[in-house]
């Protein structure tokens, strides 16, 4: 169904966003680059995931610039967690929790976020996700 | 400064001798038309005879924070006291083209979207004040939501229990299993707010929950 749809769409872009580069900022700058990207008609795809409480802040954030900014609807949002799977043994969690505690986040995570005119609903279920577009 | 100390080492003395707070605060978080209001008015009706808020078909009735003091809801003669917060659903997008379809005005649908908007701001402002949560999830939609995990992992941060409630269980594509699946860590109770199906097992969730504060 997207597949037939996607050429109608027109004027967006996918983004990825490694972790590296949001690494060194604060919530706020944090979040403020990730709506910066979004507002710019981009589908953002964000290597980790963010903290729960920065998450509740970008949905706050959200939903004040919607007053300020025209056509914005909010944003979709979904979070693929990397180390919710019981696969990989021992080894497997060992080289997970290492990993995130080094980084201080999951790195084995995949946020996508992407505005509301475009993105018209991510479904999820624990084997897949799957992005509507907008046609 | 010194007199706050000696506040705070009483008031620790006197919840420990009497095992609760006077009040605890009873959050209802959850999507939009999941049923909050519904399920507090459930409640507030039961023991206070007062509803506290209006119910609608059309997502976002709830705009602002309602609540309802010194409730007491009493269980198999076990009675406690709570502070019933509804509160707007927590929604990452509000289009008040989605209101039309409910036959509302453009005027009033831009209104009701804008309204929405501050509600859950507020909503997400409120998690602080939260004694104890219980999230109210629609049985018929999919629970995997970011919005309801998100909303579950700041709870979970700040270190406040949490009771999910699968509602609309009387109708029949409601699925409990699903939800259930969806958070294995979590005690997880399906009821029909609208009829008061099952509503005795949520009092005694609730009763277990308020243990844990």
């Amino acid at each position: 169904m997207v597949k037939k749809r996607l050429g109608k769409i027109k004027g967006f872009s996918i983004q990825f966003l490694p972790y590296s580069e949001i690494r060194g900022l604060d919530s706020t700058k944090r979040i403020k680059r990730i709506l910066n990207i979004v507002l710019g008609n981009n589908i953002l795809i964000i290597q980790g995931k963010l903290e729960p409480e920065e998450e509740t802040r970008l949905i706050e954030d959200t939903m004040a610039m919607m007053g300020h900014v025209k056509n914005f609807k909010g944003i979709e949002l979904a979070v693929i967690s990397g180390n919710g799977g019981k696969s990989g043994g021992f080894f497997g969690r060992f080289k997970r929790n290492l990993a995130n505690s080094i980084a201080g986040e999951d790195m084995g995570a995949v946020t996508i976020i992407g505005p509301a005119t475009i993105i018209k609903e991510i479904k999820r279920n624990p084997k897949k996700i799957e992005l509507l577009l907008k046609g | 400064m010194v007199g706050k100390a000696f506040g705070n080492f009483f008031k620790k003395i006197f919840f420990n001798i009497f095992g609760q707070k006077k009040e605890l605060k009873l959050g209802f978080y959850g999507p939009p038309n999941a049923g909050k209001t519904s399920l507090a008015n459930r409640i507030c009706k039961d023991f206070t005879d007062k509803e506290i808020g209006k119910t609608s078909k059309i997502p976002h009735e709830t705009r602002t924070i309602q609540f309802k003091e010194k409730v007491e809801i009493s269980y198999k003669g076990r009675k406690m006291t709570f502070k019933i917060i509804d509160t707007p659903g927590i929604a990452t997008k509000i289009d008040y083209e989605d209101f039309l379809k409910f036959k509302l005005k453009k005027k009033e649908a831009k209104t009701r979207a804008k309204e929405a908007t501050q509600g859950v701001i507020e909503s997400i402002k409120w998690l602080d004040d939260m004694d104890v949560v219980v999230i109210v999830l629609d049985a018929i939609q999919n629970p995997y939501n970011q919005v309801n995990i998100t909303i579950i992992g700041n709870l979970v941060a700040r270190k406040i229990p949490v009771l999910i409630v699968a509602n609309k269980i009387d109708l029949k594509r409601a699925n409990l299993k699903k939800v259930e699946a969806a958070f294995p860590e979590y005690d997880v109770v399906g009821i029909s707010a609208k009829y008061g199906k099952n509503i005795e097992e949520f009092y005694e969730s609730i009763f277990k929950l308020a243990k844990k504060v």
